[in-house]
């Protein structure tokens, strides 16, 4: 396993991995922003932890189909999948890897960026904790939905179709959470909810994405 | 004598072409009546005027969307646990139905909603959350038609419709919290005494068992299109199979 995860954090730091392609995906959503809504500081402050949530979230769904399709081409998820390793735990292990170098990354970043959208200084803690806790979610629901449509050409957009509506309670709450500190509020009960979710996700998901997963390689 | 013999596709046809007539003639019927009833034969309420009478499409397609869904989980896991191809059919037959009920909730509610809340949309718990079955739908029937074998395109369906589910049972909980609502609690409970006052509220239960009826007939329907469809297909494969061993023969 821990192999496995290496082996993907290599593939995806290398040349042509599309390492850093969601980073500057996610500055670029940032950037356009004030172009699209107008530079009035006021108004972007109270739209910033919104924007940044859902910028992180974008990001993170566009580099969902290289998570298991890349491996389904090349004939490295049919090798994978006769080792003795579970599928479940395969499918865990590339969406830590996932998570890793889309995730976390995003986290890091979003403080930087919530400079860019004038953030009020009170929710930059919450906002890089509430991503922490939400992005591990958002990497593991993204890995239930490339095993769906792995076996499908071009099935970028119908992942993105199948996975956005999944995506939902994350976002709520933890943009609610970004929003209520940003405001000077408790965020501790979106950030609890949050967490739950994410707990629940990467108890559970494992078993439907590797359900899925069987059922595309019989 | 078990509920399980009509997973065989011939018992299932014969029992569903001999109950449908009477399911269209009920839903036209409770239709017909209920709906004539409730727009001409009951009076306007005296704040809402005569907008008050769309509950009557309403409440009755709003249910059905949510029961369409339910029962599509229940026939994915019938799939799931004893894989009876009629059950997996008839999740994919009920699904374009469960859309066609959505939006016409979704639309009256827009049409009621302009006069009455003086907006077409409000960003209300109840409305979001339909909003987000609508795309859960939309999700399940894309990924039917992107899949070509249809065995795996049922597993994989059956699957999405379980973890769908609870999504958007989550969703539902999540916008709660997160936005107040504009939306009336529930107009129909077993444990109220009186729910909607009985002048609206008889009809309403007309119509409701109308739309019950009609969504029974649609989707036995379109089961019975699908098990054809299914049935020709193989004969079609069957033929191209033994052209090919025959012209390899001569």
């Amino acid at each position: 396993m821990r192999a496995l995860f290496f082996r993907d954090l290599a593939l995806a730091l290398r040349a042509g991995g599309g390492f850093g392609l969601g980073l500057a995906f996610f500055l670029i959503v940032v950037v356009l922003v004030p172009f699209s809504v107008g530079p009035q500081s006021a108004l972007l402050t109270q739209i910033a932890p919104g924007v940044l949530w859902l910028g992180a979230l974008l990001a993170c769904l566009l580099s969902l189909d290289r998570l298991l399709a890349v491996d389904w081409e090349d004939g490295a998820l049919d090798l994978l999948a006769t080792s003795p390793l579970p599928l479940e735990g395969i499918v865990a292990v590339k969406a830590a890897a996932h998570w890793v170098t889309t995730g976390l990354p995003l986290v890091l970043a979003a403080p930087v960026l919530g400079v860019l959208l004038n953030l009020a200084p009170s929710g930059y803690g919450v906002l890089v904790l509430s991503l922490a806790l939400g992005t591990p979610a958002l990497s593991m629901i993204g890995a239930f939905g490339a095993a769906l449509t792995v076996g499908i050409k071009r099935g970028g957009l119908l992942l993105s179709l199948l996975v956005l509506p999944l995506y939902v309670p994350t976002l709520i709450f933890g943009a609610e959470a970004a929003r209520r500190a940003a405001q000077g509020l408790d965020p501790s009960t979106p950030l609890f909810l949050l967490a739950g979710i994410t707990l629940a996700v990467l108890a559970a998901m494992p078993f439907a994405a590797g359900a899925v997963l069987r059922v595309n390689l019989r | 004598m078990s509920l399980w013999e009509y997973a065989n596709p011939v018992k299932f046809l014969r029992l569903s072409e001999r109950v449908q007539p009477w399911l269209w003639a009920g839903a036209a019927i409770c239709l017909g009546v209920g709906l004539v009833w409730g727009f001409f034969f009951t009076p306007d309420d005296f704040r809402q005027g005569s907008t008050v009478k769309i509950i009557y499409l309403h409440v009755p397609s709003a249910l059905m969307a949510i029961n369409a869904w339910f029962m599509m989980l229940v026939a994915s896991l019938i799939w799931i646990i004893r894989r009876h191809h009629v059950s997996a059919l008839a999740a994919k037959a009920a699904a374009p139905v469960g859309i066609v009920m959505t939006l016409i909730a979704l639309l009256t509610g827009a049409i009621w909603g302009q006069p009455m809340w003086g907006t077409w949309w409000a960003w209300d718990p109840r409305l979001t959350s339909f909003l987000i079955l609508f795309l859960f739908y939309l999700g399940y029937v894309a990924l039917w038609e992107a899949i070509e074998d249809p065995d795996t395109a049922a597993d994989l369906t059956s699957i999405l419709c379980l973890v769908g589910t609870v999504f958007a049972v989550l969703s539902r909980y999540a916008v709660l919290f997160w936005n107040q609502g504009l939306h009336q609690g529930a107009s129909l409970s077993l444990d109220k005494e009186e729910n909607v006052a009985d002048v609206f509220y008889i009809p309403l239960l007309v119509c409701i068992g109308g739309f019950v009826l009609l969504f029974l007939a649609l989707v036995l329907y379109r089961t019975g299109t699908e098990i054809r469809l299914r049935r020709t297909r193989a004969l079609i494969a069957r033929e191209a199979r033994s052209a090919g061993l025959h012209a390899e023969g001569a």
